[in-house]
Protein backbone atom coordinates (compact mmCIF):
# COMPACT_ATOMS: atom_id res chain seq x y z
CA UNK A 1 0.00 0.00 0.00
CA UNK A 2 2.77 2.40 0.95
CA UNK A 3 4.57 1.41 -2.22
CA UNK A 4 1.50 2.20 -4.22
CA UNK A 5 1.10 5.54 -2.49
CA UNK A 6 4.68 6.42 -3.32
CA UNK A 7 4.30 5.21 -6.88
CA UNK A 8 1.20 7.32 -7.45
CA UNK A 9 2.88 10.34 -5.94
CA UNK A 10 5.95 9.90 -8.09
CA UNK A 11 3.87 9.49 -11.20
CA UNK A 12 1.84 12.61 -10.58
CA UNK A 13 4.95 14.66 -9.87
CA UNK A 14 6.89 13.31 -12.81
CA UNK A 15 4.07 13.67 -15.28
CA UNK A 16 4.08 17.32 -14.28
CA UNK A 17 0.37 17.34 -15.03
CA UNK A 18 -1.97 17.06 -12.06
CA UNK A 19 -0.29 18.91 -9.23
CA UNK A 20 1.10 21.89 -11.06
CA UNK A 21 -1.82 22.44 -13.38
CA UNK A 22 -4.26 22.27 -10.48
CA UNK A 23 -2.45 25.02 -8.61
CA UNK A 24 -2.09 27.11 -11.75
CA UNK A 25 -5.80 26.77 -12.46
CA UNK A 26 -6.58 27.75 -8.87
CA UNK A 27 -4.39 30.85 -9.13
CA UNK A 28 -5.88 31.84 -12.48
CA UNK A 29 -9.46 31.50 -11.26
CA UNK A 30 -8.76 33.55 -8.16
CA UNK A 31 -6.81 36.13 -10.14
CA UNK A 32 -9.62 36.57 -12.65
CA UNK A 33 -12.25 37.38 -10.01
CA UNK A 34 -11.03 40.95 -9.24
CA UNK A 35 -11.36 41.77 -12.93
CA UNK A 36 -14.99 40.71 -12.74
CA UNK A 37 -16.03 42.45 -9.52
CA UNK A 38 -13.71 45.43 -9.74
CA UNK A 39 -10.70 46.38 -7.62
CA UNK A 40 -12.73 47.26 -4.51
CA UNK A 41 -10.47 45.99 -1.72
CA UNK A 42 -13.18 45.88 0.93
CA UNK A 43 -15.48 43.86 -1.27
CA UNK A 44 -12.62 41.53 -2.19
CA UNK A 45 -11.78 41.02 1.46
CA UNK A 46 -15.39 40.18 2.16
CA UNK A 47 -15.87 37.65 -0.64
CA UNK A 48 -12.24 36.45 -0.54
CA UNK A 49 -12.78 33.26 1.47
CA UNK A 50 -15.69 32.22 -0.73
CA UNK A 51 -13.64 32.87 -3.87
CA UNK A 52 -10.74 30.83 -2.54
CA UNK A 53 -13.08 27.97 -1.68
CA UNK A 54 -14.80 27.93 -5.05
CA UNK A 55 -11.45 28.14 -6.81
CA UNK A 56 -10.13 25.22 -4.77
CA UNK A 57 -13.29 23.22 -5.44
CA UNK A 58 -13.02 23.71 -9.19
CA UNK A 59 -9.30 23.06 -9.21
CA UNK A 60 -9.63 19.81 -7.30
CA UNK A 61 -12.34 18.66 -9.69
CA UNK A 62 -10.07 19.40 -12.61
CA UNK A 63 -7.67 16.52 -12.12
CA UNK A 64 -10.20 14.01 -10.86
CA UNK A 65 -10.91 12.28 -14.14
CA UNK A 66 -7.26 11.24 -14.27
CA UNK A 67 -7.62 9.35 -11.01
CA UNK A 68 -8.30 6.01 -12.66
CA UNK A 69 -7.98 6.91 -16.32
CA UNK A 70 -4.24 6.34 -16.60
CA UNK A 71 -4.57 2.92 -14.94
CA UNK A 72 -7.27 2.00 -17.36
CA UNK A 73 -5.25 3.05 -20.36
CA UNK A 74 -2.18 0.99 -19.51
CA UNK A 75 -4.23 -1.94 -18.25
CA UNK A 76 -3.05 -1.89 -14.65
CA UNK A 77 -6.62 -1.25 -13.55
CA UNK A 78 -7.41 -4.89 -14.24
CA UNK A 79 -4.45 -5.90 -12.10
CA UNK A 80 -5.69 -3.69 -9.29
CA UNK A 81 -9.13 -5.26 -9.59
CA UNK A 82 -7.66 -8.75 -9.35
CA UNK A 83 -5.44 -8.01 -6.37
CA UNK A 84 -5.85 -9.74 -3.03
CA UNK A 85 -6.13 -6.48 -1.12
CA UNK A 86 -9.67 -5.14 -0.97
CA UNK A 87 -10.44 -2.76 -3.79
CA UNK A 88 -11.92 -0.22 -1.38
CA UNK A 89 -8.59 0.06 0.39
CA UNK A 90 -6.72 0.46 -2.88
CA UNK A 91 -9.10 3.19 -3.98
CA UNK A 92 -8.70 4.88 -0.62
CA UNK A 93 -4.92 4.90 -0.95
CA UNK A 94 -5.19 6.25 -4.47
CA UNK A 95 -7.42 9.02 -3.20
CA UNK A 96 -4.93 9.91 -0.50
CA UNK A 97 -2.14 10.01 -3.06
CA UNK A 98 -4.25 12.13 -5.36
CA UNK A 99 -5.04 14.52 -2.55
CA UNK A 100 -1.39 14.88 -1.55
CA UNK A 101 -0.47 15.53 -5.17
CA UNK A 102 -3.24 17.99 -6.04
CA UNK A 103 -5.13 18.99 -2.91
CA UNK A 104 -2.24 19.79 -0.64
CA UNK A 105 -0.59 22.23 -3.09
CA UNK A 106 -3.89 24.09 -3.23
CA UNK A 107 -3.92 24.37 0.55
CA UNK A 108 -0.34 25.59 0.54
CA UNK A 109 -1.02 28.12 -2.20
CA UNK A 110 -4.14 29.51 -0.55
CA UNK A 111 -2.42 31.86 1.99
CA UNK A 112 -0.57 33.55 -0.86
CA UNK A 113 -3.78 34.04 -2.80
CA UNK A 114 -5.48 35.21 0.38
CA UNK A 115 -3.00 38.12 0.42
CA UNK A 116 -4.06 39.01 -3.11
CA UNK A 117 -7.65 39.15 -1.92
CA UNK A 118 -6.76 41.61 0.84
CA UNK A 119 -7.84 39.19 3.58
CA UNK A 120 -6.55 39.66 7.14
CA UNK A 121 -4.47 37.08 9.03
CA UNK A 122 -7.36 35.41 10.82
CA UNK A 123 -9.29 34.97 7.60
CA UNK A 124 -6.26 33.56 5.81
CA UNK A 125 -5.54 31.15 8.62
CA UNK A 126 -9.16 30.02 8.81
CA UNK A 127 -9.38 29.56 5.06
CA UNK A 128 -6.21 27.48 4.97
CA UNK A 129 -7.38 25.36 7.88
CA UNK A 130 -10.82 24.71 6.40
CA UNK A 131 -9.33 23.94 3.01
CA UNK A 132 -7.03 21.46 4.71
CA UNK A 133 -10.04 19.80 6.29
CA UNK A 134 -12.36 20.11 3.32
CA UNK A 135 -10.42 19.28 0.17
CA UNK A 136 -9.98 15.58 1.09
CA UNK A 137 -13.77 15.31 1.24
CA UNK A 138 -13.99 16.69 -2.29
CA UNK A 139 -11.38 14.21 -3.47
CA UNK A 140 -13.17 11.28 -1.84
CA UNK A 141 -16.60 12.13 -3.20
CA UNK A 142 -14.97 12.93 -6.52
CA UNK A 143 -13.45 9.45 -6.56
CA UNK A 144 -16.98 8.07 -6.93
CA UNK A 145 -17.47 10.27 -9.96
CA UNK A 146 -14.07 9.28 -11.33
CA UNK A 147 -14.92 5.60 -10.93
CA UNK A 148 -18.10 6.16 -12.89
CA UNK A 149 -16.34 8.16 -15.55
CA UNK A 150 -13.74 5.47 -16.21
CA UNK A 151 -16.22 3.71 -18.45
CA UNK A 152 -16.90 6.83 -20.47
CA UNK A 153 -15.04 7.83 -23.59
CA UNK A 154 -14.73 11.47 -22.51
CA UNK A 155 -15.48 11.53 -18.83
CA UNK A 156 -13.68 14.67 -17.76
CA UNK A 157 -16.49 17.19 -18.03
CA UNK A 158 -19.13 14.77 -16.87
CA UNK A 159 -17.24 14.10 -13.63
CA UNK A 160 -17.45 17.76 -12.72
CA UNK A 161 -21.15 17.91 -13.51
CA UNK A 162 -21.90 14.81 -11.46
CA UNK A 163 -19.70 15.67 -8.50
CA UNK A 164 -20.44 19.38 -8.07
CA UNK A 165 -23.95 18.97 -6.62
CA UNK A 166 -22.62 16.36 -4.22
CA UNK A 167 -19.83 18.67 -3.08
CA UNK A 168 -22.21 21.48 -2.11
CA UNK A 169 -22.30 20.54 1.61
CA UNK A 170 -18.50 20.69 1.81
CA UNK A 171 -18.51 24.14 0.23
CA UNK A 172 -21.25 25.41 2.52
CA UNK A 173 -19.60 24.28 5.73
CA UNK A 174 -16.12 25.28 4.63
CA UNK A 175 -17.16 28.82 3.78
CA UNK A 176 -19.42 29.21 6.79
CA UNK A 177 -16.61 28.06 9.09
CA UNK A 178 -14.35 30.74 7.63
CA UNK A 179 -16.98 33.43 8.04
CA UNK A 180 -17.68 32.23 11.56
CA UNK A 181 -14.00 32.73 12.34
CA UNK A 182 -14.03 36.27 10.98
CA UNK A 183 -17.34 37.52 12.31
CA UNK A 184 -17.35 37.50 16.08
CA UNK A 185 -20.71 36.25 17.31
CA UNK A 186 -20.90 33.08 15.26
CA UNK A 187 -18.97 30.17 16.77
CA UNK A 188 -16.23 28.65 14.62
CA UNK A 189 -16.23 25.11 15.94
CA UNK A 190 -19.69 23.72 14.95
CA UNK A 191 -19.34 24.24 11.18
CA UNK A 192 -15.71 23.19 11.31
CA UNK A 193 -16.51 19.98 13.15
CA UNK A 194 -19.32 19.23 10.72
CA UNK A 195 -16.84 19.79 7.91
CA UNK A 196 -14.50 17.25 9.50
CA UNK A 197 -17.42 14.85 9.97
CA UNK A 198 -18.34 15.24 6.30
CA UNK A 199 -14.74 14.50 5.46
CA UNK A 200 -14.82 11.22 7.39
CA UNK A 201 -18.23 10.34 6.01
CA UNK A 202 -17.14 10.88 2.42
CA UNK A 203 -13.93 8.97 3.16
CA UNK A 204 -16.18 5.94 3.64
CA UNK A 205 -18.81 6.50 0.95
CA UNK A 206 -16.51 7.73 -1.80
CA UNK A 207 -14.11 4.76 -1.98
CA UNK A 208 -16.96 2.23 -1.56
CA UNK A 209 -18.93 3.79 -4.39
CA UNK A 210 -15.83 4.19 -6.55
CA UNK A 211 -14.87 0.55 -5.98
CA UNK A 212 -18.39 -0.58 -6.90
CA UNK A 213 -18.38 1.57 -10.02
CA UNK A 214 -14.95 0.29 -11.06
CA UNK A 215 -16.02 -3.31 -10.67
CA UNK A 216 -19.24 -2.77 -12.56
CA UNK A 217 -17.67 -0.90 -15.42
CA UNK A 218 -14.88 -3.40 -15.92
CA UNK A 219 -16.94 -6.51 -16.67
CA UNK B 1 -27.96 -7.95 -22.57
CA UNK B 2 -24.98 -10.17 -21.95
CA UNK B 3 -24.78 -13.76 -23.08
CA UNK B 4 -27.11 -15.66 -20.78
CA UNK B 5 -25.25 -18.72 -19.60
CA UNK B 6 -27.87 -20.28 -17.36
CA UNK B 7 -31.39 -21.27 -18.18
CA UNK B 8 -32.64 -19.18 -15.30
CA UNK B 9 -30.76 -16.17 -16.58
CA UNK B 10 -32.28 -16.64 -19.97
CA UNK B 11 -35.71 -16.84 -18.46
CA UNK B 12 -35.34 -13.66 -16.53
CA UNK B 13 -33.72 -11.86 -19.45
CA UNK B 14 -36.32 -12.70 -22.03
CA UNK B 15 -39.53 -13.85 -20.45
CA UNK B 16 -39.74 -11.32 -17.70
CA UNK B 17 -39.72 -8.18 -19.84
CA UNK B 18 -42.14 -9.88 -22.20
CA UNK B 19 -44.51 -10.59 -19.37
CA UNK B 20 -44.04 -7.03 -18.20
CA UNK B 21 -44.97 -5.74 -21.65
CA UNK B 22 -48.14 -7.80 -21.54
CA UNK B 23 -48.97 -6.42 -18.14
CA UNK B 24 -48.36 -2.87 -19.32
CA UNK B 25 -50.61 -3.38 -22.33
CA UNK B 26 -53.54 -4.39 -20.13
CA UNK B 27 -52.92 -1.98 -17.29
CA UNK B 28 -52.01 1.32 -18.93
CA UNK B 29 -55.40 2.30 -20.40
CA UNK B 30 -56.97 1.84 -16.99
CA UNK B 31 -54.26 3.83 -15.28
CA UNK B 32 -54.51 6.57 -17.88
CA UNK B 33 -58.28 6.69 -17.49
CA UNK B 34 -58.00 6.87 -13.73
CA UNK B 35 -55.45 9.67 -14.08
CA UNK B 36 -57.76 11.62 -16.37
CA UNK B 37 -60.70 11.24 -14.00
CA UNK B 38 -58.64 12.30 -11.02
CA UNK B 39 -57.28 15.30 -12.89
CA UNK B 40 -60.79 16.31 -13.94
CA UNK B 41 -62.02 16.14 -10.34
CA UNK B 42 -58.88 17.78 -8.97
CA UNK B 43 -58.89 20.65 -11.46
CA UNK B 44 -62.61 21.21 -10.94
CA UNK B 45 -62.11 21.33 -7.17
CA UNK B 46 -59.10 23.59 -7.38
CA UNK B 47 -60.89 26.13 -9.55
CA UNK B 48 -64.16 26.18 -7.63
CA UNK B 49 -62.80 26.65 -4.14
CA UNK B 50 -62.69 30.27 -3.05
CA UNK B 51 -59.34 32.01 -2.98
CA UNK B 52 -57.44 32.45 0.23
CA UNK B 53 -57.95 35.84 1.89
CA UNK B 54 -54.19 36.40 2.21
CA UNK B 55 -52.88 34.96 -0.99
CA UNK B 56 -55.91 35.55 -3.20
CA UNK B 57 -56.07 33.72 -6.47
CA UNK B 58 -52.47 32.59 -6.33
CA UNK B 59 -53.30 29.86 -3.87
CA UNK B 60 -54.42 27.88 -6.90
CA UNK B 61 -50.82 27.53 -7.94
CA UNK B 62 -50.34 25.37 -4.87
CA UNK B 63 -52.46 22.63 -6.41
CA UNK B 64 -49.88 22.03 -9.12
CA UNK B 65 -46.79 23.16 -7.30
CA UNK B 66 -46.99 21.02 -4.17
CA UNK B 67 -47.84 17.73 -5.91
CA UNK B 68 -45.07 18.31 -8.45
CA UNK B 69 -42.54 19.00 -5.71
CA UNK B 70 -43.71 15.93 -3.87
CA UNK B 71 -43.39 13.80 -6.97
CA UNK B 72 -39.91 15.08 -7.71
CA UNK B 73 -38.83 13.48 -4.47
CA UNK B 74 -40.90 10.33 -4.88
CA UNK B 75 -39.45 9.81 -8.32
CA UNK B 76 -35.94 9.90 -6.90
CA UNK B 77 -36.97 7.39 -4.27
CA UNK B 78 -38.31 5.11 -6.99
CA UNK B 79 -35.01 5.49 -8.82
CA UNK B 80 -33.04 4.68 -5.67
CA UNK B 81 -35.12 1.53 -5.13
CA UNK B 82 -34.55 0.57 -8.75
CA UNK B 83 -30.84 1.17 -8.30
CA UNK B 84 -30.88 -1.20 -5.34
CA UNK B 85 -32.71 -3.67 -7.54
CA UNK B 86 -30.04 -3.34 -10.20
CA UNK B 87 -27.09 -3.75 -7.86
CA UNK B 88 -28.43 -6.25 -5.33
CA UNK B 89 -30.90 -8.45 -7.17
CA UNK B 90 -29.68 -7.77 -10.72
CA UNK B 91 -33.26 -7.55 -11.79
CA UNK B 92 -33.40 -6.86 -15.52
CA UNK B 93 -36.35 -4.51 -15.18
CA UNK B 94 -34.79 -2.44 -12.43
CA UNK B 95 -32.27 -0.65 -14.63
CA UNK B 96 -34.96 -0.02 -17.21
CA UNK B 97 -37.09 1.50 -14.47
CA UNK B 98 -34.32 3.75 -13.20
CA UNK B 99 -33.46 4.98 -16.67
CA UNK B 100 -37.09 5.61 -17.62
CA UNK B 101 -37.80 7.50 -14.40
CA UNK B 102 -35.01 10.08 -14.79
CA UNK B 103 -36.55 12.29 -17.49
CA UNK B 104 -39.96 12.12 -15.84
CA UNK B 105 -38.47 13.13 -12.52
CA UNK B 106 -36.60 15.97 -14.17
CA UNK B 107 -39.86 17.10 -15.78
CA UNK B 108 -41.77 17.16 -12.51
CA UNK B 109 -38.91 18.95 -10.79
CA UNK B 110 -38.96 21.55 -13.54
CA UNK B 111 -42.71 21.99 -13.06
CA UNK B 112 -42.15 22.47 -9.33
CA UNK B 113 -39.40 25.03 -9.96
CA UNK B 114 -41.32 27.03 -12.56
CA UNK B 115 -44.60 27.12 -10.70
CA UNK B 116 -42.77 27.89 -7.48
CA UNK B 117 -41.06 30.81 -9.14
CA UNK B 118 -44.37 32.02 -10.58
CA UNK B 119 -45.87 31.78 -7.11
CA UNK B 120 -42.94 33.56 -5.54
CA UNK B 121 -43.16 36.64 -7.78
CA UNK B 122 -46.55 37.89 -6.55
CA UNK B 123 -46.08 36.57 -3.00
CA UNK B 124 -42.50 37.47 -2.18
CA UNK B 125 -41.92 40.03 -4.91
CA UNK B 126 -39.08 38.08 -6.47
CA UNK B 127 -38.75 35.18 -8.89
CA UNK B 128 -36.20 33.31 -6.90
CA UNK B 129 -35.06 33.24 -3.29
CA UNK B 130 -32.12 31.21 -2.11
CA UNK B 131 -34.41 29.64 0.38
CA UNK B 132 -33.41 26.27 1.78
CA UNK B 133 -36.27 24.43 0.18
CA UNK B 134 -35.89 26.05 -3.22
CA UNK B 135 -32.19 25.49 -3.29
CA UNK B 136 -32.41 21.81 -2.46
CA UNK B 137 -35.01 21.25 -5.17
CA UNK B 138 -32.71 23.03 -7.59
CA UNK B 139 -29.84 20.74 -6.61
CA UNK B 140 -32.15 17.76 -7.12
CA UNK B 141 -32.88 19.05 -10.62
CA UNK B 142 -29.15 19.27 -11.34
CA UNK B 143 -28.72 15.69 -10.18
CA UNK B 144 -31.49 14.48 -12.47
CA UNK B 145 -29.83 16.22 -15.40
CA UNK B 146 -26.47 14.70 -14.49
CA UNK B 147 -28.00 11.24 -14.41
CA UNK B 148 -29.64 11.73 -17.79
CA UNK B 149 -26.34 12.95 -19.20
CA UNK B 150 -24.54 9.95 -17.75
CA UNK B 151 -27.06 7.56 -19.28
CA UNK B 152 -26.77 9.21 -22.65
CA UNK B 153 -22.98 9.19 -22.59
CA UNK B 154 -22.72 5.41 -22.52
CA UNK B 155 -23.52 3.03 -25.33
CA UNK B 156 -23.95 -0.20 -23.44
CA UNK B 157 -27.28 0.10 -21.58
CA UNK B 158 -26.61 -2.53 -18.91
CA UNK B 159 -23.26 -1.06 -17.99
CA UNK B 160 -24.68 2.45 -17.98
CA UNK B 161 -27.47 1.26 -15.71
CA UNK B 162 -25.10 -0.30 -13.21
CA UNK B 163 -22.82 2.70 -13.09
CA UNK B 164 -25.65 5.17 -12.79
CA UNK B 165 -27.19 2.99 -10.08
CA UNK B 166 -24.07 3.64 -8.02
CA UNK B 167 -24.45 7.35 -8.61
CA UNK B 168 -28.16 7.29 -7.77
CA UNK B 169 -27.43 5.62 -4.45
CA UNK B 170 -24.59 8.00 -3.60
CA UNK B 171 -26.96 10.84 -4.40
CA UNK B 172 -29.70 9.29 -2.29
CA UNK B 173 -27.36 9.11 0.70
CA UNK B 174 -26.29 12.67 0.01
CA UNK B 175 -29.67 14.31 -0.40
CA UNK B 176 -30.40 14.52 3.35
CA UNK B 177 -26.93 16.01 3.89
CA UNK B 178 -27.46 18.55 1.13
CA UNK B 179 -30.85 19.48 2.53
CA UNK B 180 -29.46 19.84 6.04
CA UNK B 181 -26.45 21.84 4.94
CA UNK B 182 -28.53 24.13 2.76
CA UNK B 183 -30.82 24.83 5.70
CA UNK B 184 -27.81 25.61 7.87
CA UNK B 185 -26.34 27.84 5.19
CA UNK B 186 -29.51 29.80 4.76
CA UNK B 187 -30.23 30.38 8.43
CA UNK B 188 -26.65 31.41 9.02
CA UNK B 189 -26.54 34.08 6.36
CA UNK B 190 -29.96 35.63 6.53
CA UNK B 191 -31.70 34.47 9.64
CA UNK B 192 -34.55 36.94 9.93
CA UNK B 193 -35.34 37.83 6.35
CA UNK B 194 -35.95 34.30 5.14
CA UNK B 195 -39.27 34.40 3.40
CA UNK B 196 -41.20 31.42 4.57
CA UNK B 197 -44.27 30.07 2.87
CA UNK B 198 -45.88 29.05 6.11
CA UNK B 199 -49.05 30.81 5.21
CA UNK B 200 -52.20 29.90 7.04
CA UNK B 201 -52.56 26.39 8.34
CA UNK B 202 -54.22 24.48 5.60
CA UNK B 203 -57.90 23.93 6.21
CA UNK B 204 -60.03 21.28 4.59
CA UNK B 205 -61.15 23.59 1.81
CA UNK B 206 -57.64 23.56 0.35
CA UNK B 207 -56.73 20.13 1.57
CA UNK B 208 -59.19 18.22 -0.59
CA UNK B 209 -58.19 19.61 -3.97
CA UNK B 210 -54.55 19.31 -2.96
CA UNK B 211 -54.99 15.68 -2.00
CA UNK B 212 -56.86 14.80 -5.18
CA UNK B 213 -54.28 16.58 -7.29
CA UNK B 214 -51.46 14.81 -5.48
CA UNK B 215 -53.00 11.42 -6.18
CA UNK B 216 -53.68 12.45 -9.77
CA UNK B 217 -50.05 13.48 -10.23
CA UNK B 218 -48.85 10.21 -8.72
CA UNK B 219 -51.07 8.24 -11.07
CA UNK B 220 -49.75 10.30 -13.95
CA UNK B 221 -46.24 9.46 -12.85
CA UNK B 222 -46.95 5.74 -12.69
CA UNK B 223 -48.67 5.76 -16.09
CA UNK B 224 -45.82 7.64 -17.72
CA UNK B 225 -43.27 5.52 -15.93
CA UNK B 226 -44.56 2.15 -17.14
CA UNK B 227 -45.02 3.51 -20.64
CA UNK B 228 -41.49 4.90 -20.65
CA UNK B 229 -40.25 1.55 -19.38
CA UNK B 230 -42.03 -0.14 -22.27
CA UNK B 231 -40.30 2.20 -24.70
CA UNK B 232 -36.97 1.46 -23.11
CA UNK B 233 -37.52 -2.30 -23.35
CA UNK B 234 -38.48 -1.96 -27.01
CA UNK B 235 -35.41 0.19 -27.64
CA UNK B 236 -33.15 -2.44 -26.14
CA UNK B 237 -34.82 -5.16 -28.18
CA UNK B 238 -34.25 -3.20 -31.34
CA UNK B 239 -30.61 -2.74 -30.42
CA UNK B 240 -30.22 -6.48 -29.79
CA UNK B 241 -31.97 -7.35 -33.02
CA UNK B 242 -29.80 -4.94 -34.95
CA UNK B 243 -26.70 -6.48 -33.48
CA UNK B 244 -27.92 -9.96 -34.33
CA UNK B 245 -28.78 -8.92 -37.83
CA UNK B 246 -25.39 -7.32 -38.30
CA UNK B 247 -23.65 -10.37 -36.93
CA UNK B 248 -25.56 -12.83 -39.10
CA UNK B 249 -25.05 -10.65 -42.14
CA UNK B 250 -21.35 -10.46 -41.36
CA UNK B 251 -21.25 -14.24 -40.89
CA UNK B 252 -22.98 -14.88 -44.19
CA UNK B 253 -20.72 -12.61 -46.18
CA UNK C 1 -49.70 42.33 -13.12
CA UNK C 2 -52.72 40.61 -11.73
CA UNK C 3 -52.60 37.42 -9.79
CA UNK C 4 -54.64 35.65 -12.40
CA UNK C 5 -51.74 36.09 -14.79
CA UNK C 6 -49.41 34.15 -12.51
CA UNK C 7 -52.01 31.46 -11.92
CA UNK C 8 -52.64 30.93 -15.62
CA UNK C 9 -48.95 31.12 -16.41
CA UNK C 10 -48.09 28.45 -13.89
CA UNK C 11 -50.93 26.21 -15.05
CA UNK C 12 -49.84 26.67 -18.66
CA UNK C 13 -46.25 25.84 -17.75
CA UNK C 14 -47.32 22.76 -15.82
CA UNK C 15 -49.53 21.60 -18.68
CA UNK C 16 -46.85 22.26 -21.25
CA UNK C 17 -44.26 20.22 -19.40
CA UNK C 18 -46.69 17.42 -18.59
CA UNK C 19 -47.83 17.20 -22.18
CA UNK C 20 -44.22 17.34 -23.23
CA UNK C 21 -43.57 14.26 -21.15
CA UNK C 22 -46.67 12.51 -22.48
CA UNK C 23 -45.74 13.46 -26.01
CA UNK C 24 -42.19 12.22 -25.51
CA UNK C 25 -43.47 8.87 -24.27
CA UNK C 26 -45.91 8.42 -27.13
CA UNK C 27 -43.68 9.62 -29.93
CA UNK C 28 -40.91 7.44 -28.61
CA UNK C 29 -43.22 4.48 -28.50
CA UNK C 30 -44.45 5.02 -32.05
CA UNK C 31 -40.91 5.34 -33.32
CA UNK C 32 -39.75 2.19 -31.55
CA UNK C 33 -42.81 0.28 -32.69
CA UNK C 34 -42.27 1.24 -36.28
CA UNK C 35 -38.62 0.30 -36.09
CA UNK C 36 -39.52 -3.08 -34.67
CA UNK C 37 -42.03 -3.64 -37.45
CA UNK C 38 -39.52 -2.67 -40.08
CA UNK C 39 -37.02 -5.11 -38.63
CA UNK C 40 -39.64 -7.81 -38.52
CA UNK C 41 -40.57 -7.13 -42.11
CA UNK C 42 -36.91 -7.59 -42.97
CA UNK C 43 -37.13 -11.05 -41.47
CA UNK C 44 -35.25 -10.31 -38.26
CA UNK C 45 -37.08 -11.87 -35.36
CA UNK C 46 -36.48 -12.42 -31.72
CA UNK C 47 -35.38 -15.86 -30.71
CA UNK C 48 -38.44 -16.38 -28.54
CA UNK C 49 -40.77 -15.32 -31.35
CA UNK C 50 -39.16 -17.86 -33.64
CA UNK C 51 -39.51 -20.57 -31.01
CA UNK C 52 -43.19 -19.81 -30.69
CA UNK C 53 -43.68 -20.12 -34.41
CA UNK C 54 -41.93 -23.46 -34.49
CA UNK C 55 -44.21 -24.84 -31.85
Amino acid sequence: MIAMLLRDLKLSVRAGGGALIGVLFFMTVVAVIPFGVGPDLNLLARIGPAILWIGALLASLLGLDRLFQAEREDGSLDLILMQETPLVLTVFVKCVAHWIATGLPLVIASPLLGLFMNMDEVAIGATTLTLLAGTPAITFIGAAGAGIAVALPRGGLLVSILVLPLAIPVLIFGVSAVYAAIQEPAPFLPPFLILVALNLFFAVIGPVAAAAALRLSSD
Amino acid sequence: MSEPSLAIRKFSDLANPTRFLGLVATVWPWLAGLTLCLFAVGLYLSFTTTGDYQQGETVRIMYVHVPAAWLSMMCYTVMALSALGTLVWRHPLADVSAKAAAPIGAGFTLVALITGSLWGKPMWGTWWVWDARLTSVFVLFLMYLGLIALNRAMDDPTRAAKVSAVLILVGFVNIPIIKFSVEWWNTLHQPASVVRMDGPTIDSEFLWPLLVMAIAFSMLFFTLHILAMRNEILRRRIAVLRRHAARSAGGAA
Amino acid sequence: MSHAFYVTASYIAAFAITFGLIGWVFIDHRGRHRELERLEAAGIRRRSARAEEAR
